[in-house]
């Protein structure tokens, strides 16, 4: 058994394509293409050459030596908080810009929760001279402006979503409804493993670099390919899918998702899919997801902004579902105080999303000969200001 | 036979209306309804609201947030039509995303829209391939006629497979584009109309997006068979309630 999407998108019960027809041609054509055209050798020579030279890739993977003897387990941080703009999200959009070249496409759009992947697509746009529309709720607009500040210096239009709950899941549904609006010239470039196929399989195919990588890394320390449990955060799932991708059908790799719970699971403020979520369709895509009894989508909530989405990837409802993951809990305090933990332990202030995968050494022992790769997703100079207000900086 | 073909087999162009239920008040369905019918109307597309409708504009999504906010959801829609047909003949379709339909089961879902006298079911999400494998046995069970949507983007040989798939009409979007985004059509829309008049499909084509009065209405309806308002009736409804409805009709023709 596999647990990769089939040709159909499917990720056991979960992915497939639940569109309106208006978007068919869109998908379709991407469908049709993507996988050749990541195949083709002048695609994989300018994608690699761009991961590295500009990227920065590979990223590091630091064996955490005070936070190894803190947790009495051997840990490894797979550095993505390096890379340029400060998480992996660059890893998608500089393999989706591409993509757009290839297809003939003149126009980006994107959505953005926190702005992190709206500054991701915001820099390959410049890099390409492409057009860039970057939709954004405009509550999030409002809460992360050094975010909007940069995607607009890069030449980004910034477009409030004012429908719904003026968030990201509303900030997707504009940049749908732009698709539609503009068939043709456009690019979507999804910001998460979430969406109708092919994207899930899509992102998850550029984000798998991390695994890939972080399989040659532990070649060279560990003398062995595999660590014994690969841990990530999961909002719509891509630093996790990418983490996980090369180890998904190794059983012997245990594999550890990390969600938000938010204030905790039953406070009604929690973000944590696959305890509160059930089947459904969001964005296009069948998978779990936080809804009312009628079927209405719910606002999610988690401190960190990138962990706020009321579903998940469908790759990660079925590795839930069929136990091939566990999947952990974090509330915003464990986060927080784990997040502060990797400042003083490691010299390395982590994006709040990743902070929810170092909370888990809290809950789960590990034994001292198992090696553990975190992803650590993203770096923290974006949470500033939330750092400041929960530690009374 | 379905009141849908029924009313497709008559000499005449069909004006159709969608409205969200729940909308302006929570319980203006049957009146809407009512009044729809007697002055004229020929079909009526009840919508479900949800949270995420991704194919709607600007006024039918803040219809169907006002909806869902005034407590509209999906079983009491169903008590709101319950006996509705005691008072109407016209056919009805029920629109919406197919979420909500998933989570009160696409069986249970279809077996109370035959109890009420539903004809149709319109959802713009549920795809081609997976209403055929997994759902088209239940909708006819229920007699229940499923509606597809194609747009000035689909092939031809998509268009004849949602064709051979169909026994209704065709929901031919009239440009790439959210509901009551464009009023009016261009050249590229005339190009589509004839287009698909040349392809001489089995079923008749009603024409969906960018009708708001009797001219574009009269444009839509030159070729095909039918067109539907949707949008410009709920701003009718936002500026006048569920009132005066004869005179949004007699606007139209």
């Amino acid at each position: 058994m596999s647990y990769h999407a089939n040709e159909k998108g499917y990720y056991g019960e979960f992915g497939g394509a639940f569109i309106p027809e208006m978007l068919y041609p869109n998908t379709e054509e991407l469908r049709q293409n993507y996988i050749r055209i990541m195949e083709e050798p002048s695609f994989k020579e300018e994608f690699d050459q761009l991961l590295q030279d500009y990227v920065g890739r590979p990223t590091p993977l630091y064996f955490a030596k005070r936070l190894s003897e803190k947790y009495d387990t051997k840990i490894y941080l797979k550095r993505e908080d390096l890379c340029h703009t400060g998480a992996h999200k660059v890893n998608n959009t500089i393999g989706q810009i591409l993509m757009a070249k290839k297809l003939g496409k003149n126009r980006i759009i994107a959505e953005t929760g926190a702005g992190q992947h709206g500054v991701a697509t915001a820099t390959v746009c410049a890099l390409a001279g492409i057009e860039c529309v970057v939709y954004m709720g405009e509550i999030d607009i409002a809460r992360q402006a050094p975010n909007v500040a940069r995607m607009k210096m890069l030449g980004a239009e910034v477009r409030p979503a004012l429908s719904g709950s003026r968030t990201l899941k509303d900030a997707t549904n504009e940049a749908i409804r732009d698709w539609i609006n503009n068939p043709v010239d456009t690019h979507y470039i999804i910001g998460s493993v979430v969406g109708p196929h092919p994207y899930p399989d899509m992102v998850a195919r550029f984000q798998s670099v991390i695994s890939k990588e972080i399989k040659n890394q532990l070649l060279e320390k560990e003398g062995r390919e595999n660590p014994d449990y690969v841990v990530a955060c999961v909002g719509g799932g891509s630093n996790a899918a990418g983490a996980f991708y090369h180890f998904l059908d190794t059983p012997e790799v245990g594999i550890i998702a990390v969600e938000a719970a938010g204030k905790g699971i039953d406070t009604g403020e929690s973000a944590a899919t696959s305890a509160l979520g059930k089947i459904g369709i969001i964005h296009g895509s069948k998978t779990l997801l936080m809804q009312t009894n009628d079927g209405q989508i719910t606002e999610p909530y988690s401190i960190s902004a990138g962990l706020d989405y009321p579903g998940v990837g469908p790759m990660h409802a079925h590795l839930f579902q069929s136990g091939r993951a566990e999947f952990i809990s974090i509330t915003d305090d464990e986060a927080m105080t784990s997040g502060l933990a990797l400042c003083q332990l490691e010299g390395i202030i982590p994006a709040i999303e990743s902070s929810h995968a170092f909370a888990i050494l809290e809950q789960k022992k590990f034994s001292p000969s198992d090696v553990v790769v975190i992803n650590l997703s993203g770096r923290g100079d974006k949470d500033l200001q939330n750092y400041i207000d929960y530690f009374k900086l | 036979m379905n009141r849908i073909n029924q009313k497709l087999n008559e000499d005449k162009k069909l004006l159709s209306i969608y409205f969200t239920a729940g909308y302006p008040n929570i319980n203006d369905t049957s009146k809407i309804i009512q009044d729809l019918e007697k002055h004229g109307v020929d079909m009526i597309e009840i919508g479900l609201p949800f949270s995420d409708p991704l194919a709607d504009g600007p006024t039918i999504q803040a219809s169907s947030t006002a909806a869902l906010k005034n407590g509209m959801h999906t079983e009491l829609l169903f008590e709101q039509l319950e006996g509705i047909r005691k008072t109407v003949s016209i056919p009805l379709i029920m629109m919406g995303y197919f979420n909500p339909v998933l989570q009160y089961g696409v069986e249970a879902f279809c077996k109370k829209c035959q109890e009420i006298g539903i004809d149709g079911i319109i959802l713009p999400d549920l795809p081609l391939d997976v209403y055929q494998e997994e759902y088209e046995a239940i909708f006819k069970k229920y007699g229940l006629i499923n509606v597809f949507l194609i747009t000035p983007q689909t092939s031809d040989e998509r268009i004849r497979q949602i064709d051979e798939a169909s026994d209704g009409f065709i929901y031919m979007v009239s440009s790439s584009s959210t509901t009551g985004a464009k009023t009016g059509f261009g050249d590229e829309t005339e190009t589509y109309f004839n287009r698909i008049n040349e392809m001489k499909l089995k079923n008749p084509q009603i024409v969906g997006f960018g009708i708001s009065n009797s001219e574009t209405f009269n444009h839509a309806t030159k070729k095909t068979k039918g067109a539907i308002i949707g949008s410009a009736f709920i701003k009718h409804l936002t500026q006048n309630g569920a009132d005066k409805i004869d005179e949004f009709v007699k606007g139209i023709r």
